[in-house]
């Protein structure tokens, strides 16, 4: 069982991760507004999606889960054999949730000197993102995970191909540029059309329209009086 | 066998005495490479380029960083005296702790001890929180681990030797032997182990080389109030 939000770049995460390896789960629609006692006994300490529940075990944190994942089910396996090819994933995984996903976070619900400040930090995190995939990636490794199949590296940074658009617009701000990261945009272009990937994309606008209330809530705007 | 294994580290940083820790607990032989992180060698900028820091361990010429990848890669790497349990959901609630303990903890009483006025209060009130959740999982456990110490305790470790330098300098309680008995008991177990033992900073470079970190927050936040 999978508790999640339907916004949710972490909860998504999970599900490619069930999804790529065939694993059959029912998911359970949250309501940020009005938790379920499920959630809040499931993950006491963060009260957070994405959780999953196996044999009613609960395991919250997105890495965690996914690791947790692939040692339970061993098919399709979505980090690598061997342990230096393990770390270097990880590596990044670490890499992109301390640098680019806490980053476009903390842009969306900032303004002024405080945003451009994050905008900054991200910009740099995203041209190490493309210099690992022009370092990685050409016509036969069309992605992270090695071959044309993707993995770790791929799943955590997945959220970026629907949620980075959405946040540009809703936080007023540009980080995408296509000139300046040709191979990050080539992976994106890819991975939006891998068959189990491509039908969980939520749609832009209603995306667009769930953070602008995020960020309007966070900064204390109001929208109409 | 031909194994070369060499561990990037500076004096004082805690991270990267979890590195050492795991090392001397599995009994690999390394060679300990001292950074002086003001003036950073060509060698540690050449294995991490992306964050410049410390631990970095390199094995047979391969560079490793950030030290809950290094400790995930040792304990795959070095079979013995394993640091992460067996049991697939036994590692998920030990990953899930550490994740903790370094973004809710350590992030908490770092606070508490580098801010002032309210800031600190809150810290201090955030770090009570989060503490009072790792009491309730020591569950009359000795470690985390279990009966030996395990991936949780080398990633709580620093809480065994920092947090009474912080409370020194300071003057503030952080960790109460009476809110937090199974807490308390744990840092004097910890500590006492002999691997940790012999594996530690000297307490008073430690208080000078903090206390002037807390100097200079103190001198840069009063300056740019004015």
């Amino acid at each position: 069982m999978l508790l999640g939000f339907w916004f949710s770049p972490f909860v998504k995460r999970v599900e490619w991760a069930l999804k790529f390896k065939g694993i059959e789960y029912d998911y359970v629609e949250e309501d940020l507004t009005n938790k379920s006692t499920l959630l809040l006994t499931s993950n006491p300490i963060h009260k957070k999606v994405p959780v999953l529940l196996h044999n009613g075990k609960p395991i919250a944190e997105s890495l965690v889960i996914i690791e947790y994942i692939d040692e339970t089910w061993k098919r399709n396996p979505i980090l690598p054999q061997d342990p230096y090819e393990r770390a270097m994933a990880r590596f990044w995984a670490n890499f992109i949730e301390q640098k680019v996903t806490k980053s476009t976070k903390e842009a969306l619900v900032s303004q002024g000197e405080q945003q451009e400040k994050k905008v900054k930090e991200l910009k740099e995190a995203m041209d190490v993102v493309e210099g690992e995939a022009k370092a990685k990636l050409n016509d036969k490794t069309l992605f992270f995970g090695g071959g044309n199949g993707v993995g770790y590296v791929d799943i955590v940074l997945g959220w970026t191909c629907n949620w980075m658009e959405t946040i540009e617009e809703v936080g007023g701000f540009k980080v995408l540029d296509p000139e300046s990261q040709p191979q990050f945009h080539k992976w994106m272009a890819n991975f939006r059309e891998v068959p189990f990937i491509k039908p969980t994309m939520e749609p832009k606008e209603k995306l667009v329209e769930f953070f602008r209330m995020l960020r309007q809530d966070r900064l204390g705007l109001v929208a109409n009086k | 066998m031909g194994e070369e294994v060499k561990l990037f580290r500076s004096w004082s940083s805690p991270f990267a005495l979890r590195i050492v820790w795991a090392l001397e607990i599995k009994g690999i032989e390394y060679e300990a490479v001292f950074e002086d992180l003001s003036n950073k060698s060509p060698l540690l900028l050449q294995y991490n380029p992306v964050h410049k820091k410390v631990p970095i361990l390199v094995h047979n010429g391969r560079p490793i960083a950030e030290s809950f990848v290094i400790l995930e890669y040792i304990d795959e790497t070095w079979k013995q005296v394993p640091l992460l349990p067996e049991d697939p959901y036994e590692r998920a609630m030990a990953r899930f702790w550490a994740k903790f303990c370094d973004d809710k903890v350590l992030t908490s009483i770092w606070s508490a001890f580098i801010k002032q006025g309210k800031e600190q209060e809150e810290a201090l009130v955030a770090a009570a929180e989060n503490l009072k959740f790792l009491e309730k999982e020591m569950k009359g456990k000795k470690f985390f681990g279990g009966e030996r110490i395990g991936y949780v305790d080398i990633v709580l470790g620093w809480l065994a030797n920092l947090v009474s330098i912080f409370e020194e300098i300071v003057g503030l309680k952080i960790v109460d032997e009476r809110k937090f008995p199974l807490l308390y008991s744990w840092m004097q177990d910890f500590a006492e182990a002999p691997i940790i033992r012999d594996n530690c900073p000297p307490r008073d470079k430690m208080i000078v080389k903090f206390k002037a970190l807390l100097d200079a927050a103190i001198a840069s936040s009063s300056s740019s109030s004015k």
